[in-house]
């Protein structure tokens, strides 16, 4: 043996103070301790000598290798930690920087709003139910009452296609197609678009309805009462005052408006509620005998309510809404304050 | 309808309510108050002064120096002694108990003897104006005569405001202007045309808080005790001084049960009308036309009849209510010429129509300046005979407003000797006998209702004393008698509502007050709800366009005709045929049309990216029929997302929309093709309609035809789609599929195919082949260019393999491969590419 196996492995030692990578390390590594390295090559070497002198060199070389090994390691950790170090310094970035890809945008504030009526009712068992918006004379007017030349229909601006096509007014026009072909007990909401050929600051010629209406064998006033508060209770999540006034429906006896406290002054008297301190929000009442009579339904075995909302004047005094043209616009700048 | 508070106050027995309390009552009774309006603004310190004298100013052509008389005690305000400035104002001459005071004038018709309103030093008039001692021109001047404008009163003026000869001098303006006055606008519902008079609302506040009605003009109330009784009979017939009649003739009783008229002869025309009746008409809303008109007016404000006056001398022969001959010409009081049609009921005379019956007199034979002798009518026409009559000739009168609602039919003979009485007494004549026509089986019936206790009680809920019931009909007029199980009640002759059983409902509801009676919480039967799964729910889909920065928009339903041509120009499109403008007057046949609107309205202000959808019916006409189809469309244009550093920005195209469309499809589950097709808006190369595995046609996607995107005003490419909802909420029914323990394999193959070979058709030639192992089939590359023939193209492929039972070996997958390659080749003339 030309080296002793102590000095390989202090030239060993030295070589690995000099190394800056694992790379480096790796080839220390087999330069000593591979197939071919110094160490092993004289643990190959071994076989040449004497059993006695096997052993204690043998030992020794033994000795070199597990202390050079554990040296491998320490320095392996201690290169792979800089590494690291490195490299998540490397990687740093900007979090603050937007994220890349696909915008989400918003539903229209109307259908937010359709949405929570419906969802309030539904959860009591109301059905929600569509109907067609070109409608005939019979089920727009006629069936609720309203025959021609009644002065309710000097309320209601009708657009005409011809003499018993109009567009529909109000969503009511639903609540015949559905007595029409379902039997009580009945709980229905019918949302939509209606029409009125009126155009001004306050009124659009189309908008949106909620009409709602329940028949049962025992349905009271006081049942109409009840609903109507529980639900603007819901609608506006605060407790708010609420009162109802007689009022006029062809379809409906007794009939009445409902009013809300003025959600933007709180009763003081504003603006937006023409210093009455009340905002008027609904119609509703019971369902007149005669639209029962249209319907086949017999008006002693059941009566029912009814009550009609507008979606766009709720929507306005929920989100502070201010003008009921900008829901037809359609102003990326509106809509997307409501996503 | 508007009224003056103090006049309905005086109706109403003078209730003890405040302004505010009276009008929450009205409101709350279902008449519901829109405004409450001071008739003046507020001031203070004007009083009545008669002009004594005037002279020109020496130094102003336009004004005048006039001395001007007001009450002893009235030139300081307060009447005090300590008036800083009441010395000076002393300066006036004292002319026994009158003061003259010296005032500067500058209006025209100031002249000696008229009685004006004088603002006093120390007055304030509207607009916080401070009346001082001041000198004109060098003249000086102890306060300011008025105009109506400078007092509120009147927005306009000519000049000083003229006061009757008899008002007395030095009283305050306010007061005998009766100032302290409110003009109260009620809205009216059409059921209560009872209160579409002085007297019928005044009869509601009387109700409302019981006071003892009365009726003001007979000086004596009616009654003592809080029963109502409304009866007709309190009107003292005028004496008759003279026996000259018109004949009546009603040839159309059902039309007209009952008409009253009268001569009345040897009218001033001219007369003045008196300040008090002014006032009252000028607060409900009417200018003073002269005596005669202005008494039939009053009338029906006060009672709520109708009335008209006929110049007598312009009539020929004897007066006959008939419907009208096709075509008969009429000249309406407004100037209005109108030809009239057989439906129409007319007051005529032996040779032509006089007036629109109900609706409005004839220009011919009105009441002017020179009229000596008139006829009065005072009729009844049935509301029914009357409804909807004005409009036809775009008319909406006062009368008409009252017949068509209904007017008591018991009302007229009081309603003619009142008139008769008020024109007496400010134009004197000489009155006649009234004639009378009346059919008695033509005139309303108010047959006697019986309302049930216990349907009072199921419906409000509530159970009230038998004499609180009883109480409230007897205030409301209603004639009642009480029975075990409830009430007969006869509604008096001025209630038009009141007809079944839930009418008398309401009106115990209403006097009770809705806000006393009960409110339950809802207590009803529930049957569970469905949890479809064979139709997706539309806001799930909308939810995934909203995820995928598509905004909702709302359009209008109808469109502009010039959009509407230029997006679907083959579409037959259903018309209104009273549109509100001719930019919304078609129905829209598409959605496109909104969106498109919409999009434009959003470039046109600076947004240079829009995603837009929105869901609706679109209307067609099929084969004559109009359809009303529920349908989702969406809209995009410019980049393809939102300004960012991360991303290279690029324009939308074709695929970016189709991803979306195909987004929805994967929500139901169900398989779609997309086929070349042809739209008249759409770009020839770049529009796909999209058929269900059924053939059916569930919509179109494309790129707005580049002709239609100038035509419209866009300058970036539009990208369009439209399904149809129920197709695309049909959703695939949820079925489990075992799961494969063994591995896949995927082989990729690049083909040589020509141009127009679309790649659908390549998959499904691939799937064709019923390969039960082939799972799926990924396009992964489409390369054109160098190495492959002009008119071919290549299209790289991956073939995802797969078995249920077994680990594919290689031979199995070789051979797949090669019988999907032989089937490619044979088929579509594929070749692999080298």
């Amino acid at each position: 043996m030309s080296v002793s196996p102590e000095e390989i492995l202090s030239q060993a030692l030295q070589e690995l103070t000099g190394i800056k990578d694992l790379d480096q390390l790796d080839q220390v590594r087999v330069h000593y301790l591979g197939k071919k390295g110094l160490l092993t090559l004289q643990m190959k070497e071994l076989g040449s000598l004497e059993p006695e002198q096997r052993r204690a060199i043998g030992q020794v070389i033994n000795q070199a290798k597990d202390q050079l090994q554990a040296q491998l390691e320490t320095q392996k950790e201690v290169l792979q930690q800089a590494a690291l170090a490195a490299r998540l310094v490397s990687e740093r970035i900007d979090v603050t920087l937007p994220g890349r890809g696909q915008t989400v945008a918003g539903l229209h504030p109307i259908t937010t709003t359709l949405n929570r009526i419906n969802k309030i009712f539904a959860s009591v068992g109301f059905e929600v139910v569509e109907g067609p918006e070109i409608e005939d004379d019979y089920h727009n007017f006629e069936a609720l009452n309203i025959p021609a030349h009644h002065p309710a229909r000097a309320m209601h601006d009708t657009f005409y296609f011809d003499a018993h096509t109009v567009l529909r007014t109000h969503t009511s026009p639903v609540q015949i197609r559905v007595m029409e072909s379902q039997t009580p007990p009945l709980k229905v909401i019918a949302p939509g678009r209606v029409y009125r050929c009126d155009s001004d600051i306050t009124h659009t010629p189309m908008f949106h309805q909620v009409e709602g209406f329940l028949v049962d064998t025992d349905v009271s006033f006081a049942d109409l009462k009840g609903v109507v508060y529980e639900f603007l209770r819901a609608f506006f999540e605060k407790d708010i005052q609420v009162r109802f006034r007689p009022s006029y429906f062809p379809f409906t006896e007794p009939s009445a408006e409902v009013d809300i406290e003025c959600v933007m002054c709180g009763g003081e008297g504003c603006r937006v509620c023409s210093q009455t301190g009340w905002l008027e929000v609904m119609g509703c009442g019971m369902i007149h005998p005669e639209v029962f009579k249209a319907v086949n339904i017999d008006d002693e075995q059941y009566t029912g309510f009814a009550f009609g909302m507008g979606v766009e004047r709720l929507a306005m005094l929920r989100y502070g809404i201010n003008d009921l043209r900008l829901f037809f616009e359609n102003d990326l700048k509106f809509l997307e304050q409501f996503n | 309808m508007q009224i003056s508070e103090a006049w309905l106050r005086e109706y109403g027995g003078h209730p003890a309510v405040g302004t505010k309390k009276l009008v929450a009552q009205l409101t709350m009774a279902g008449l519901e108050v829109d405004s409450v309006v001071p008739v003046a603004a507020d001031f203070s310190g004007v009083v009545i002064g008669k002009v004594l004298s005037l002279e020109q100013h020496p130094d102003a052509d336009r004004l005048r120096v006039c001395q001007v008389a007001v009450d002893a005690c009235s030139h300081v305000i307060g009447c005090s002694d300590n008036h800083p400035d009441a010395d000076r104002i002393l300066a006036g001459q004292d002319m026994g108990e009158d003061i003259v005071l010296q005032i500067v004038c500058g209006a025209s018709n100031v002249r000696v003897g008229l009685k004006v309103p004088v603002a006093l030093i120390g007055a304030v008039l509207p607009g916080d104006f401070k009346i001082k001692k001041s000198k004109l021109r060098g003249q000086e001047s102890f306060g300011m005569l008025c105009s109506a404008k400078e007092l509120g009163i009147s927005t306009t003026a000519e000049g000083l405001l003229e006061l009757p000869d008899d008002a007395s001098v030095g009283r305050d303006i306010r007061d005998y202007l009766g100032l302290a006055d409110n003009i109260i606008e009620v809205s009216l519902t059409p059921n209560r045309a009872d209160c579409l008079s002085v007297e019928g609302l005044g009869r509601e506040i009387a109700i409302l808080n019981k006071t003892n009605w009365s009726i003001p003009y007979l000086n004596e109330p009616v009654h003592t005790n809080s029963q109502m009784d409304w009866s007709i009979t309190q009107v003292e017939p005028v004496n008759v001084q003279h026996q000259d009649v018109l004949p009546v003739v009603v040839a159309v009783p059902e039309a007209c049960p009952r008409y009253l008229g009268r001569l009345i002869k040897n009218v001033n025309p001219n007369a003045e009308t008196p300040l008090w009746m002014q006032e009252r008409l000028r607060r409900s809303g009417l200018r003073s036309l002269g005596p005669l008109v202005d008494v039939t007016n009053y009338v029906l404000i006060e009672l709520g009849q109708p009335l008209h006056a006929f110049d007598a001398d312009k009539l020929n022969g004897k007066i006959t209510v008939r419907y009208a001959q096709i075509d008969e010409a009429l000249t309406l009081l407004n100037g209005q010429e109108i030809k009239l049609d057989a439906e129409t009921v007319v007051i005529a005379d032996d040779i032509r129509a006089l007036a629109v019956a109900g609706v409005m007199g004839g220009n011919d034979s009105a009441v002017s300046d020179a009229t000596q002798n008139i006829f009065l009518e005072c009729a009844f026409f049935a509301p029914l005979q009357l409804a909807g009559k004005a409009r036809r000739y775009g008319l909406h009168t006062d009368s008409s407003h009252r017949f068509e609602r209904g007017v008591d039919a018991t009302l007229q003979a009081r309603a003619i000797e009142r008139a008769t009485q008020l024109i007496v007494a400010i134009a004197g004549g000489s009155t006649g006998p009234i004639t009378e026509v009346t059919t008695e089986k033509y005139l309303p019936a108010r047959p006697s209702l019986f309302l049930r206790k216990q349907r009072l009680q199921k419906i409000l809920r509530s159970s009230f004393k038998g004499e609180e019931i009883v109480d409230i009909f007897q205030r409301l007029g209603m004639a009642v008698s009480a029975e075990t199980d409830g009430w007969h009640v006869t509604p008096p002759g001025f209630r038009f509502d009141i007809a079944i059983e839930a009418d008398l409902i309401e009106e115990i509801a209403r006097i009770y007050g809705y806000n006393n009676l009960p409110s339950s919480s809802l207590l009803m039967r529930s049957k569970l709800g469905l949890a479809t799964e064979t139709v997706l729910d539309l806001n799930r889909v909308k939810y995934l366009l909203v995820d995928r920065g598509y905004q909702e928009a709302i359009t209008y339903s109808f469109v502009d005709e010039d959009i509407q041509r230029a997006v679907a120009p083959d579409a037959i499109c259903i018309r209104l045929q009273n549109p509100i403008s001719s930019e919304l007057s078609v129905m829209r046949t598409t959605l496109w049309c909104g969106l498109l609107k919409a999009a434009l309205y959003n470039t046109n202000r600076q947004q240079s990216r829009v995603r837009l959808f929105e869901t609706g019916l679109r209307f067609v006409n099929a084969s004559g029929q109009t359809q009303q189809q529920k349908m989702l469309a969406g809209l995009i244009l410019g980049s393809a997302t939102t300004e960012q550093w991360g991303e290279k920005s690029r324009k939308v195209d074709f695929f970016d929309i189709k991803a979306d469309v195909e987004a929805i499809f994967a929500l139901a589950g169900c398989a779609v093709q997309f086929v070349p097709a042809q739209h008249p808006a759409l770009h020839p190369g770049q529009t796909a309609e999209i058929l269900s595995a059924q053939g059916d046609k569930i919509g179109l996607l494309g790129m707005l035809h580049p002709q239609q995107e100038k035509q419209l005003g866009f300058d970036t490419q539009v990208f369009l789609f439209e399904l149809d909802q129920e197709l695309i909420l049909k959703k695939h029914p949820l079925k489990f599929k075992s799961l494969s323990k063994y591995p896949s394999v995927r082989r990729d193959l690049a083909l040589i195919v020509k141009e127009d070979v679309a790649i659908a058709a390549l998959i499904d030639c691939i799937k064709s082949c019923n390969e039960e192992s082939l799972q799926d089939v990924v396009v992964f590359d489409i390369y054109r260019g160098k190495g492959v023939d002009e008119g071919s193209k290549s299209v790289a492929l991956s073939l995802i393999m797969q078995n249920n039972s077994q680990t594919l070996t290689d031979s199995e997958i070789d051979a797949i491969f090669n019988r999907v390659l032989e089937t490619l080749t044979n088929k579509l003339s594929a070749k692999l590419r080298d």
